[in-house]
């Protein structure tokens, strides 16, 4: 068949370009803006360069927060993504029980994030939560509000509880469009369940497995409400990470100048990785189809 | 456009940014390509490398700020250095 180019198509975007320029672009240029100068209020600015990255770069305070973040993302991927990928294995294909598992995975994605906090911050408590009360009641100390590997591991099992089901959703959704010829190639050839699984499930996955991890990661590296409202960034700063850090610096001390150039440097590593991630599952689907 | 509190050096930085944007544009009617492989292994278009240009600039302005934090200019330099490489070898 031949195509007519049609440029004018293009003028059918204007809506969303308009949408996105008011968004995040116009908003983003204030940002930087703001990254390179001084105010004391009153929409009145003075000329600061680049002091602000400067003193960031030079400070511990963003590099630790980065550490936490990235052992936050770290860890909950490791958790979520074997673990969703375990759970997807072991879902019924078909029949009312698909359905019913199904319904039970989607709930927790469903729930709000300040809910979901409020949820676990209660849970958690050693006065009145189950968890906390269960957990005194057999002899183990735990309490998130003063001990900083209680609350990095409540802030952890909340974030799996609350996301393991996108992954195993995800994951389930790539078992199920693996054609039933691949499985029977494999039980003629006497194949391992493990060989199944390394040479037939696992590539067919990866796609989607790629998409559940830059999902995963970016939400996981952008979080904010859920420690917030179960841990504050406490006890210390043990769970400040970078979102709760920026606020912080923004709201707090309403230091406008070091919270631009502190949001830069974020969406700068934000874009980096996106892109990588992006890219190799670009090339993935390439080399597939 | 008092709120967003302009000022000429991010004026001129943004201005920048729209005229690369702009060129490209323009490039790409002009003289279509195909995209291809680089030493990155990933196809890459015009549009691609300005992208890792300008993204891996940042980084290596942050890297000069953050390490020698001196003499900001000659970050330049490097970038131009680097921007020459990405659009010669990825």
């Amino acid at each position: 068949m031949q195509k007519t180019p049609n440029q004018k198509a293009w003028f059918l975007v204007l809506p969303v370009l308009v949408l996105v320029a008011f968004s995040a672009v116009i908003p983003l240029m204030t940002v930087v803006n703001y990254a390179v100068q001084d105010t004391f209020g009153n929409n009145r600015f003075f000329w600061a360069g680049l002091t602000w990255f400067d003193d960031l770069l030079a400070s511990d305070r963003m590099w630790n927060a980065l550490g936490r973040q990235v052992a936050f993302s770290a860890i909950i991927l490791a958790i979520e993504i074997p673990l969703g990928i375990f759970v997807a294995l072991n879902m019924p294909k078909r029949g009312v029980w698909a359905s019913v598992c199904l319904v039970l995975m989607a709930l927790p994605l469903l729930i709000p994030f300040n809910v979901v906090g409020t949820i676990w911050q209660i849970f958690g408590r050693v006065d009145i939560g189950l968890l906390g009360y269960a957990l005194s009641a057999a002899g183990i100390d735990y309490n998130y509000t003063q001990d900083a590997v209680d609350a990095w591991i409540t802030v952890v099992v909340m974030d799996v509880w609350h996301w393991t089901s996108l992954v195993a959703l995800l994951a389930y959704a790539g078992l199920q469009s693996i054609p039933g010829a691949y499985y029977q190639a494999a039980r003629i050839d006497q194949a391992s369940r493990w060989a199944v699984f390394r040479y037939i499930e696992l590539p067919k996955m990866a796609g989607v497995l790629m998409i559940a991890i830059l999902l995963r990661f970016m939400d996981s590296f952008m979080i904010y409400t859920e420690p917030f409202v179960v841990t504050g960034g406490g006890p210390g700063n043990a769970t400040t990470f970078l979102s709760i850090d920026l606020v912080k610096m923004a709201m707090g001390q309403f230091d406008l100048g070091p919270a631009g150039a502190f949001s830069l440097m974020y969406f700068l590593v934000i874009l980096a990785v996106s892109w990588a991630f992006y890219t190799v599952m670009v090339n993935l689907d390439k080399r597939e189809g | 456009m008092d709120w967003m509190a302009w000022t000429w050096p991010t004026a001129a930085f943004f201005g920048v940014i729209a005229l690369l944007l702009i060129t490209f544009t323009i490039l790409a009617i002009r003289f279509p390509e195909t995209p291809r492989v680089g030493v990155l292994r990933i196809e890459t278009t015009r549009g691609d490398r300005l992208f890792i240009t300008l993204l891996g600039s940042a980084f290596i302005n942050l890297a000069w700020l953050g390490l020698l934090g001196a003499n900001q200019p000659y970050a330049l330099i490097l970038c131009m250095l680097y921007a020459a490489a990405v659009f010669r070898w990825v």
